[in-house]
């Protein structure tokens, strides 16, 4: 998830959102994400907030956790990250994890 | 110009005019934190525009400009009337600048050693203080400040916010961080996505991002600082030093981005209380609600605790408002190019034209459902042209602030104290009129200054009040808007003028004349009783041109002075230039149009005033006497008229007469076509129209008609007397 795909990104995940209650994504073949891309999800989980509804993110792979650390949004989203313990270790900002 | 440089441009101007306000109103009031932060933000906006279309030469000017609002924004340099001037100057410049990106041109030499000066006196400014207060900040951060209290924590705060292209550009916020946290340790981060839009309006490309965080590390503010040197002109970057002051926090919640945050998270995420700190005062809130009717604010609660103090929540109490004002604002204008808007009123004026003439067939064809549905698309279409019409309205008030600035500037250059006063700013007019309102306007209110209002001294001698007052107002008066410009000045001289005008042969020596008509002699060009020229006003241009601009927009401009007390310059306006209401008339074969604004009522010509009134013109009118004129003398329409005749009785700035028609037709919707320059000289036309029959009608200038009768009746009433 990356600026070059984020536009799309975007489209998708909000008609996916548009059409149910519940959201589960899948984030477990996310190999790349940047800022853009991490903007994508924090405004489908926005949306979602608005309207009711429920988004799940699951299967974090390595760049999403590492991004989501670095901005600290862990609690925001809520989800339950399973994170590999020697990752634990590296430098992380923040105090927020939550297994909300 | 590309679509980018015309936005720029637009912008620019509207910041400049707001620089310009705050500048004014901080010279006059003393700049309290919120005007500062406007001008630094204008100042910083244009700056980002100028960047975007690479316009190199406004972003090195504004570059200096926007250091010194820094410093002001800071505390470190206050704002002397000698800086005020100097900005005021660099608004100025900066208008010119933008003028060279309107006109698509390089600067020329001049416009260049303006900026070089200008840049050099700013450049004064910031030498000396700037560099001691950084260190003070620094290196001695426990210095006690009053009122304000110190953050105790050992830690920088940053307040990052990333602009719109950052992503675009190719850079990403979080390579910024990793290369913090390189630097230093992040203690906390807050991620502030409250500036994204709504999902549709989101563009996945822009960044809407920002970051408050406290970080702990040896390095220094500068070496800090350039973590950012690739981002610096995008985003807005704010650090603060360890055991920063209050006052910074405050400032700090001021520039934050433009979202409604509520009261506590603004506090926590700037640093300036816990999340523990407002959980406990949140629960002391909802326990009170339990018992207690009035739920007490969130902010008291947290005063009461000591948690912030009161400065600090009343700066965030008063951005939450800001926000909440700004965001029904911003979705209550569009912009629309006055190109489109003028095409759209063309069209509308042909339409009014064709259902003009749909309606006329109709009744010709007597068919009663034709004339029905006919006539319900010509009530729409009068709905379409009033709204279309309405559209291009614009308020007044805009015009007038302009003047402040002029005001200000001319009054310091002849050493008057004099103060701008602005009533009826919500009236509205043509756009196209205001635009060419402002050269009359200009010279109106320099004569004024100039002329009108004595010096201080001479005001202090007649006992008046040293200050001197111009007035400008405006309001609506049947179908036209009148606008004045009054001083409390010494008035005019109507002797002088008399003489004047006896020595320039414009008045005959025995001739009396009225006081108006006297003050006329005013506008006749090249007359000016001013003993000295100043470089103001005074050569003998001026008036005239003021009266052939006005008349050009069908109006007229009127005095009224009384000596020693000032005088009134009236300027009275139509609303618009292009479609009025007229009523239809006919004389002979012909048709004309008067604008239906003007009449007051219609009465018939009885048989009886025919004959009293061979050789005289004027009747009596329920016991007034109404002068009028004959349209059939008047334009010298050859064929004899019908048996009946009628009187339409009009008005114009106070003054009744009454035309003589053969026919009356009715109300018309009239679409103003200009007449050639062959018809110019000719009295009592204003313009021309299409009838629905295709046939021309000719617009009756209402205005030169009254002046034609009420001279014409003047004369002959001092005939009579004469006679008596």
């Amino acid at each position: 998830m990356n600026i070059y795909n984020a536009t799309a990104q975007k489209n998708m995940l909000l008609n996916a959102l548009d059409g149910c209650q519940e959201l589960d994504i899948d984030l477990s073949q996310v190999g790349e994400m940047d800022t853009a891309g991490f903007q994508i999800l924090l405004l489908t989980k926005r949306e979602a907030l608005k309207a009711g509804k429920a988004v799940r993110l699951t299967g974090h792979s390595k760049a999403v956790t590492e991004l989501i650390d670095l901005y600290n949004m862990a609690s925001y989203f809520g989800d339950p990250m399973i994170i590999p313990a020697e990752e634990r270790a590296a430098a992380k900002p923040g105090n927020g994890k939550s297994a909300g | 110009m590309d679509a980018i440089q015309q936005a720029f441009v637009v912008e620019s101007r509207e910041l400049l005019q707001m620089m310009e306000d705050n500048l004014l109103q901080m010279e006059s009031s003393g700049g309290d934190a919120e005007t500062i932060n406007a001008i630094f933000r204008a100042a910083h906006t244009i700056k980002g525009g100028a960047g975007v279309i690479e316009c190199k030469f406004i972003v090195e000017f504004t570059h200096v400009l926007e250091n010194v609002l820094d410093e002001m924004r800071s505390g470190t340099i206050a704002p002397s009337p000698e800086l005020i001037e100097v900005l005021l100057a660099c608004s100025d410049q900066l208008d010119a600048l933008v003028g060279c990106v309107e006109s698509e041109t390089e600067p020329g030499e001049e416009v260049g050693k303006a900026s070089a000066s200008l840049r050099e006196r700013l450049q004064q400014f910031l030498g000396k203080p700037a560099a001691a207060s950084r260190d003070v900040v620094v290196s001695e951060p426990a210095v006690h400040v009053s009122g304000g209290g110190e953050m105790d924590t050992d830690n920088w705060h940053l307040s990052l916010r990333f602009g719109r292209d950052v992503l675009r550009k190719g850079m990403d916020p979080a390579s910024f961080l990793r290369y913090l946290m390189e630097l230093g340790e992040i203690v906390n981060l807050v991620t502030l996505p409250d500036a994204m839009p709504d999902a549709n309006e989101m563009d996945p490309e822009s960044c809407y991002l920002g970051f408050e965080i406290s970080y702990k590390s040896d390095a220094g503010k500068s070496r800090i600082e350039s973590v950012f040197d690739f981002v610096r002109d995008d985003c807005v970057i704010h650090i603060w030093p360890p055991h920063s002051k209050l006052a910074d926090f405050i400032s700090s919640i001021e520039t934050l981005p433009e979202d409604s945050m509520r009261l506590g998270e603004i506090l926590i995420k700037c640093g300036a209380l816990t999340q523990a700190e407002l959980e406990q005062a949140l629960n002391t809130q909802s326990d009170r609600v339990g018992s207690a009717s009035t739920q007490p604010k969130i902010g008291d609660v947290l005063v009461k605790q000591g948690a912030v103090t009161p400065e600090v929540v009343e700066a965030a109490a008063v951005k939450q408002s800001k926000v909440a004002e700004k965001k029904t604002l911003e979705s209550q204008l569009i912009r629309v190019q006055a190109a489109k808007l003028d095409q759209l009123i063309d069209l509308v004026g042909e339409m009014v034209i064709a259902s003009a003439g749909a309606n006329m067939l109709a009744h010709r064809s007597g068919e009663a459902a034709l004339v029905e549905s006919t006539s319900v698309i010509s009530m729409l279409v009068e709905q379409i042209r009033d709204s279309a019409l309405q559209l291009r309205m614009v308020q007044i008030g805009e015009t007038f602030t302009r003047f402040q600035r002029v005001v200000r500037d001319t009054s310091h250059e002849l050493g008057k104290d004099i103060e701008l006063v602005i009533s009826g700013s919500e009236a509205e007019l043509d756009k196209s009129v205001v635009e060419k309102l402002g050269d009359p306007l200009m010279h109106l209110v320099r004569n004024a200054l100039d002329h009108g209002i004595e010096s201080p001294e001479e005001r202090v001698a007649k006992g008046k009040p040293a200050r001197g007052t111009l007035r400008l107002n405006a309001y609506h008066e049947s179908g036209s808007i009148a606008i004045e410009i009054i001083d409390d000045g010494a008035g005019i001289d109507r002797e002088k003028i008399l003489a004047k005008g006896r020595e320039r042969g414009l008045v005959a020596a025995n001739q009396t004349l009225s006081d108006s008509e006297i003050y006329n002699l005013l506008f006749e060009p090249g007359f000016s009783t001013a003993e000295k020229i100043t470089n103001i006003s005074g050569r003998g241009v001026g008036l005239d041109v003021v009266k052939r601009g006005i008349i050009a927009l069908r109006g007229s401009v009127e005095v009224e002075s009384r000596e020693g007390a000032g005088s009134t310059f009236r300027i009275r306006l139509p609303l618009t230039l292009a479609i009025i209401d007229g009523f239809l008339v006919g004389v002979g074969k012909a048709a004309y149009v008067i604008p239906l604004g003007t009449v007051v009522e219609c009465i018939e010509l009885t048989e009886k005033d025919r004959a009293d009134t061979a050789n005289r013109q004027y009747i009596n009118l329920r016991g007034g006497v109404l002068p009028f004129v004959r349209l059939r003398e008047q334009f010298e329409v050859a064929e004899p008229g019908g048996k009946r005749e009628n009187i339409v009785v009009v008005q114009y700035g106070g003054q009744k007469i009454g035309l003589v028609v053969d026919e009356l037709m009715g109300e018309f919707q009239t679409v103003i076509k200009p007449l050639g320059s062959i018809f110019k000289h000719i009295k009592g036309i204003g313009g021309s129209t299409i009838l629905g029959s295709g046939e021309v009608a000719l617009i009756l200038d209402v205005q030169s008609l009254v002046t034609l009768a009420t001279a014409q009746q003047n004369r002959a009433q001092t005939a009579e007397a004469i006679r008596v």
